[in-house]
């Protein structure tokens, strides 16, 4: 599976290791992952992007598990993208999600893929976006992205998902830590999980106050769910499915899906601009002489900083 | 200046044995290596450790065995691992009670390398990237960041 054509052939005759192939060449920024998605782009799109995220401890796993089971039960393919984080100093991972998730490991209208995040904050991947593509092109219908979720960063999972499930837990203090600017207007339905634990209906309660608040036009449901359970899944999926009306009915979809788009363009360029900045031998070179003036300071920052930019597009 | 790619490693305990703080041990070495690790937990079929592989595009299989089912799991990965075309892909490894005489027999099966309960985790870190296939190829030149600059220009 050494180059493009091949690889794409073998994705659109349906083959696993194809889709999971595309998914590192992706993750280690391979132009050969963009081409075959790029001619494919076109059939990408349909389906449906279920974010879940919330503070580790919270059972997110555990649900993600529940709900493939209920939505192999639908018939559906299911795509499942776990992302964990990378020691910024070993630059190691260890990949722990699908510990909960790997009942499901044979069943061929399941993929789960495991991502470190690689440097990378937000609660996600670079590769992403990329990696629902593939699974979409796999045939997935649902397709789940898992993320770190340590609270106020999680702001990517926005960006690539339809619809993103908040999971908490009783206990926590998460009441307090939800009127942390940001965290509410993450999540457009809540999930109390572990909600046989003492708590449960309070932080329910606690939560849907602190959102009544909010002036935005869709009242996210909180949801009391025992996942280990399989108790309370088929009212957060209903929870799911009037989020998911809401948007189709209002327009609010199409606004979704250019924000996402620009939002995709933008970071693309971004990400583009550094890799310019750093590849070539001289402007590293430019970079290490820039910054020995900037820290003996001889030559501040911002000077500094015009100095770089003509070079970039050379 | 960018991070280079880390090895993967598909840490697995296949059959009944519930013993898993040695391959834990290992996870964290490797993590600490700079290897992205995905545990898959105690009391994994044949078919849980294959479908993972390749879901995750794997460089690596370690599988940690200390019931002495490993004459019948450890190929029986391999088998199925095969059945897809991914075993050149994948290097096999395996730790745990395993009796030296078994040892040939495996590595006929398609095991690469068995690790015995008192290997330093520096050895099998060390074994891992110069025998990984993907990681290998790179060193060895055929490296994606020169097929960008190939395409970009």
């Amino acid at each position: 599976m050494r180059d493009a054509a091949t690889l794409g052939a073998a994705i659109d005759a349906g083959s696993r290791r194809a889709v999971a192939r595309l998914i590192t060449w992706a993750e280690r920024n391979d132009p050969r992952a963009y081409q075959v998605i790029g001619e494919r782009f076109a059939r990408t799109g349909s389906a449906f992007v279920l974010g879940v995220t919330g503070p580790p401890g919270s059972g997110k796993s555990t649900l993600t598990d529940a709900l493939i089971t209920m939505l192999r039960d639908q018939g559906q393919r299911v795509g499942v993208i776990a992302v964990d984080p990378t020691s910024p100093f070993s630059g190691g991972a260890v990949l722990g999600d699908r510990v909960r998730m790997n009942d499901h490991a044979p069943d061929p209208e399941v993929f789960i893929r495991s991502m470190g995040t690689r440097g990378h904050l937000g609660g996600l991947s670079r590769a992403t976006s990329a990696a629902i593509r593939a699974l979409d092109l796999f045939g997935c219908q649902t397709i789940i992205v898992e993320t770190v979720g340590v609270g106020q960063s999680e702001v990517d999972v926005m960006r690539v998902c339809d619809c993103t499930l908040m999971v908490t837990v009783p206990g926590l203090g998460d009441e307090v830590q939800a009127i942390k600017a940001g965290v509410m207007e993450v999540g457009d339905v809540f999930v109390v999980n572990k909600a046989d634990l003492d708590g449960a209906r309070k932080a329910a309660r606690q939560l849907r106050a602190m959102l009544d608040l909010s002036e935005s036009e869709w009242r996210p449901p909180v949801e009391l769910v025992t996942a280990i359970e399989r108790d309370g899944l088929d009212r957060a999926w209903d929870a799911i499915a009037q989020h998911r009306a809401f948007m189709s009915e209002s327009g609010r979809l199409e606004r979704r899906r250019l924000d996402r788009a620009r939002s995709e363009l933008v970071g693309l360029a971004q990400r583009s601009v550094v890799e310019r900045a750093t590849r070539s031998a001289a402007q590293v070179a430019l970079i290490e002489e820039l910054s020995a003036q900037i820290a003996a300071r001889t030559l501040d920052p911002y000077r500094a900083l015009s100095q770089l930019l003509p070079n970039l597009f050379n | 200046m960018t991070m280079s790619t880390p090895i993967r490693v598909l840490v697995a305990k296949p059959g009944l044995d519930g013993h898993d703080r040695g391959a834990k041990v290992v996870a964290r070495a490797l993590r600490d290596a700079g290897m992205e690790v995905i545990y898959t937990g105690l009391r994994q079929t044949p078919e849980q450790i294959a479908s993972a592989a390749i879901q995750e595009d794997v460089d690596v299989i370690a599988c940690s065995i200390l019931s002495g089912a490993h004459n019948t799991l450890l190929p029986r990965v391999h088998e199925l691992l095969a059945a897809e075309g991914a075993e050149d892909d994948i290097l096999f490894l395996a730790g745990g009670v395993i009796p030296d005489e078994d040892i040939p027999g495996l590595k006929e099966r398609g095991v690469s390398e068995v690790f015995t309960p008192g290997s330093s985790t520096v050895d099998i870190i060390s074994y891992i990237e110069s025998h990984a296939p993907r990681h290998r190829d790179e060193i060895a030149g055929e490296t994606t960041s020169d097929t960008a600059e190939r395409s970009e220009a």
